[in-house]
């Protein structure tokens, strides 16, 4: 009987989880489809795509200038070991564009938007304001969900896109400035060696990174605990599930952009 | 009329209302009191479908209301959360105005804030606290602008979750009278749910005592004092010896 033990806490375990991602996934289905149903609500709409793009533009300008300058003095370093120091410019441009610069701002987001916004919504729940709002004859999916999600899907892509090429400059101005590189030289080497592919990919990840990061938000805030513990649960559980969703979507849309 | 039959509600193995069975006449205004963790704010939460009960049918005016579409019913009540629920990142008069800035009862801007501010000053309060935000009002205040918003539709219905909860005698005092006076000026229906007395005695036309999730006793406010129900005598003089155990 003793030895059934482990497995039955394993296989709860195990339940417990695919039943938290069949949630999770419903949830997000229905989030997406409540963008597409009215009633709409667009200055709750413009007000998350301030909270989520605008405001977030000093953090992932500071990410990827940072991680674009560290990268290229990595690479310079490690290529001078077989005589590559030259490619510099290509691979700060592909490893930022094709990963670093989508997995960075992602986190970025997922660290700033899913935190308040799981820390916003849980508070609303903790203090009755979302039963006010179904008493309002609003739907809470319809209300807070939509316009975050809807505002992600559109303005983390464009982060992203930013944040690459912020990450490029920060990259080009350690080469030309610490490096020895030639300006106009390291401009045409980043410039011809990235393909439309390479962009798209990572507008892409984007994409799905901002619906990972508001979904996450949203779900933890709508099911948070009782308190002030609650909140801060739903805080902090949305931010670890939304960093692990974007790391493994990352790899799977990786796979299936490049694998082959 | 709202008919609340054989209401049976649970969270796990806890039983928090076992076979309620209520009736709240048009234009009446019911109060429903008992202990903390009686279930109450269940069964005010079970009538406007925050939670589903687990058997037992509601009706309002004999429609079963699980059947009725959600917004045309909700369209029916105003509710005034224990803790006011303010949204607390819109100002004062779109919260009052919330319903009234959005779905099948909108106006425009300008006329919401105007109703807004008309019924900002029904409960007391000024027009300049219009622009404020909820953070920036004291417990009373909040509780006021909670009133004003749960009145801003003219609904037929009416709730009120603990409405002097959290405030000081003089406060508590206002606030009763202005849901008094509120309520029957607009003939609404209402339900209170409260365990202080003073707001019993103001608002309810009938009282109605929830005890282990049964209605323990119903009848009319001036005939509370003299009901002969010991459970309801223990709570009205708020006596520890009795058939309520003071630990629960």
């Amino acid at each position: 009987m003793m030895l059934t033990y482990p497995l039955a806490a394993l296989g709860r375990t195990t339940l417990g989880f695919l039943a938290v991602i069949g949630r999770i996934a419903i949830f997000g289905g229905q989030s997406l489809s409540h963008i597409v149903r009215p009633p709409f609500y667009p200055r709750e709409f413009l007000s998350a795509l301030i909270n989520i793009g605008y405001f977030s533009l000093p953090v992932v300008g500071l990410t990827a200038i940072f991680t674009g300058g560290a990268l290229a003095l990595q690479i310079y370093s490690g290529g001078q070991r077989f005589s590559a120091e030259a490619v510099v410019p290509q691979i700060v441009a592909i490893g930022m564009v094709r990963e670093l610069g989508p997995v960075l701002v992602g986190l970025m987001i997922a660290a700033r938007v899913t935190s308040s916004i799981a820390a916003e919504i849980a508070t609303m729940k903790v203090t009755e304001q979302i039963d006010a709002l179904v008493t309002l004859s609003t739907h809470p999916m319809k209300y807070l969900t939509a316009p975050r999600v809807l505002a992600a899907i559109l303005v983390v892509p464009a982060l992203v896109g930013l944040g690459d090429i912020i990450g490029i400059m920060g990259g080009y101005i350690v080469g030309t400035k610490q490096l020895g590189f030639a300006p106009g030289a390291y401009i045409s080497n980043t410039w011809s060696f990235l393909e439309t592919a390479d962009i798209l990919s990572s507008l892409v990840k984007g994409a799905v990174f901002g619906v990972i990061a508001a979904v996450m938000g949203c779900y933890h805030g709508m099911h948070s605990g009782r308190g002030a513990q609650g909140v801060g649960r739903a805080t902090k559980t949305s931010v670890e599930a939304a960093a692990i969703m974007i790391l493994a979507a990352n790899f799977l849309l990786t796979s299936l952009f490049f694998a082959s | 009329m709202i008919e609340l039959s054989n209401l049976h509600k649970g969270f796990g193995p806890k039983k928090v209302l076992d076979g309620v069975n209520l009736t709240i006449e048009r234009g009446e205004s019911m109060v429903i009191i008992g202990g903390s963790g009686t279930g109450k704010s269940v069964l005010l939460k079970c009538v406007l479908g925050l939670m589903i009960q687990d058997s037992g049918t509601i009706t309002l005016d004999g429609e079963d209301t699980s059947t009725v579409e959600r917004d045309a019913f909700l369209a029916r009540f105003g509710m005034l959360f224990q803790g006011a629920a303010l949204f607390d990142s819109l100002p004062v008069w779109q919260n009052v105005a919330f319903r009234l800035l959005r779905g099948s009862l909108a106006r425009t801007r300008t006329e919401a804030r105007e109703i807004a501010i008309e019924k900002l000053r029904r409960v007391g309060l000024t027009p300049d606290v219009a622009d404020l935000f909820p953070s920036e009002l004291s417990g009373g205040m909040q509780k006021r602008v909670g009133l004003a918003r749960a009145i801003a539709a003219e609904p037929e219905i009416i709730f009120f979750d603990e409405p002097t909860t959290g405030l000081d005698p003089i406060m508590s005092g206002v606030i009763n009278d202005l849901i008094r006076e509120i309520v029957e000026e607009m003939g609404a229906t209402a339900m209170t749910i409260t365990h202080d007395m003073s707001s019993v005695r103001v608002i309810a036309d009938k009282v109605a005592m929830l005890h282990a999730g049964r209605i323990q006793w119903a009848g009319p406010v001036e005939k509370m004092d003299n009901s002969g129900d010991p459970y309801v005598s223990q709570f009205i003089s708020g006596s520890a010896d009795g058939p309520i155990e003071s630990v629960r």
